[in-house]
């Protein structure tokens, strides 16, 4: 495989990162929510194979595997049981609405393209053109979780944050070591087992996944 | 040249011609996928002729506007078809309008249209027309963003320009151009009435948008008008076919790579009508009101599709 194909193949999978981030600033539902996460995490585990294969670096085949693993299978399976078991299927509310959301959004793409233009002249990598891409859609997940009102939505904002982080690695350094990529992989996975927790508990003590109602737990 | 402005004539003839079999081709496509047996191909030529035959009825109100908005919106559509490169590239039409003003070319048709709806001073009319215009107004920009993207990446405005670029050019993947044809294909759908937006078969005033216009019109009138919109929805999908699958398409006027132009032609339109007949059947008509919204997306997609190409390719 010539490197200019590899390069287009890579900025094309960074293209579709970005969009499936752009759609689920858009989405309404958590079902399908959950399922652009499943697709995210396919097409980061296509692209850090690719990455692996074109580079030569084996530590990327585990971490794509162990994308593959815990954010299309594992994490969706757990999300799913989680609406299942709150039962909430129900249109997820947002706090702007969605034209203005991606209008912000479109400004944040700006912003992180702009700001990782300067960077990614520095690096020497085949993947350095998609660090703008990168930081882009972790921007647009920061803002899913910020305008999502409901628990669930912003448990999948945090996990696509992981996402575009995972990315952003991948293209600036051909990733991070492989016990850092492990230690994230099982933060994240706690980390969703303490929010589902925390969901079932908050539904408990206000029979609501409003995150607004925790306010009112502020001592007067 | 003589040979070139005589293909240039007989590209728009057939082009012209072959509008309403593509909406025959679609409408037929839709029907078995709805297990019934459809009107046949070729049920928009007869309803054409029927029309052509019958005797005009004008409203008394009507101004000369009313009157010449079937002829003028007809005659704007065979000049977008003319300009679009379909079969060959560079032919003698082809500078006299680029993608900016091929834009302003549709906007013509429509504003006369919007315009003869509002003559007749009819509830229907009007609530037709500014719906029209309410769409169009965020359709338009989202085309011309659209079409910037391959602008860009052939360094020209000019439609035949870019399609020559795209289509000759070794292979390469733009990421950008897949964002702008999902755009454009938003934007086809919206722009053309069909059905997540507006369905074209609806017989329902409330929620018409695109027939709501047309509903005073009558035989020779109404078939010009419907001829155009079968036009428009053939430019549309020659336009998506030229920029997004532009291979097969001649480079000069040479006679035996225009039969193998016009075979490539048809069988991309014959797919691209069938994926149309396949989308509108999976999807179900938005609320007006969501309208909107479906096309600040189609316009963000479009300018996503910008900036990834600048991004990715642009230093490059």
């Amino acid at each position: 495989m010539s490197a200019s194909m590899s390069t287009q193949l890579i900025n094309l999978f960074a293209s579709l990162l970005l969009l499936i981030a752009f759609a689920m600033l858009a989405q309404r539902r958590v079902l399908s929510l959950i399922h652009l996460f499943a697709w995210q995490g396919a097409v980061l585990a296509l692209n850090t194979t690719l990455v692996a294969f074109v580079t030569d670096q084996h530590h990327l085949y585990y971490s794509a595997l162990l994308t593959l693993v815990l954010k299309v299978i594992l994490l969706p399976w757990i999300l799913h049981r989680l609406i299942d078991k709150l039962n909430v299927r129900w249109d997820v509310e947002t706090l702007v609405n969605i034209p203005t959301t991606m209008l912000i959004g479109v400004v944040l793409v700006i912003i992180g393209f702009n700001v990782a233009m300067p960077i990614s002249h520095l690096s020497a990598t085949v993947t350095r053109g998609t660090l703008g891409i990168a930081l882009a859609s972790v921007l647009l997940s920061f803002m899913m979780m910020i305008t999502r009102r409901k628990a669930v939505p912003q448990v999948i904002g945090f996990l696509a944050m992981e996402n575009g982080l995972f990315f952003a690695a991948t293209s600036a350094t051909y990733g991070m070591p492989l016990v850092v990529e492990l230690g994230v992989a099982l933060d994240v996975l706690v980390g969703t087992f303490i929010f589902g927790i925390f969901t079932f508990h908050l539904r408990e003590a206000f029979d609501s996944l409003d995150i607004e109602h925790i306010e009112k737990l502020k001592e007067r | 040249m003589n040979e070139a402005i005589a293909i240039q004539v007989a590209k728009t003839i057939l082009v012209v011609l072959l509008a309403p079999l593509f909406t025959g081709w679609v409408n037929q496509c839709r029907a078995w996928l709805q297990n019934r047996r459809g009107p046949g191909l070729l049920q928009p030529y007869r309803a054409l002729r029927k029309l052509f035959h019958k005797d005009a009825i004008v409203a008394h109100r009507a101004s000369f506007l009313f009157r010449a908005t079937p002829y003028i919106r007809f005659g704007s559509m065979v000049l977008a078809a003319s300009i679009i490169p379909t079969l060959v590239t560079g032919l003698p039409i082809a500078p006299a309008a680029d993608v900016i003003a091929l834009v302003g070319i549709f906007a013509l048709g429509r504003v006369f249209m919007a315009l003869a709806a509002m003559d007749i001073g009819t509830a229907f009319g009007t609530m037709g027309a500014r719906r029209e215009m309410l769409i169009a107004f965020l359709a338009e920009p989202a085309l011309l963003m659209v079409f910037f993207t391959p602008a860009l990446i052939s360094q020209s405005t000019s439609l035949s320009t870019i399609v020559h670029t795209l289509a000759y050019q070794p292979f390469v993947i733009h990421p950008g151009l897949a964002f702008a044809a999902l755009a454009f294909l938003m934007v086809l759908l919206a722009e053309n009435a069909r059905i997540p937006i507006d369905n074209p078969a609806t017989h329902l005033e409330l929620t018409m948008i695109h027939e709501a216009l047309m509903l005073e019109y009558s035989a020779r009138h109404l078939a010009l008008m419907d001829w155009a919109s079968n036009l428009k929805l053939l430019a549309y999908t020659t336009i998506g076919v030229a920029l997004f699958v532009p291979w097969g398409i001649a480079r000069a006027v040479d006679g035996s790579a225009i039969w193998v132009a016009l075979l490539c032609l048809l069988a991309k339109l014959a797919a691209a009508g069938a994926a149309l007949a396949l989308l509108e059947t999976l999807s179900a008509k938005l609320r007006i009101f969501r309208a909107p919204e479906f096309l600040a997306m189609a316009f963000l997609l479009a300018v996503l599709g910008l900036l990834t190409h600048v991004l990715l390719e642009g230093a490059a």
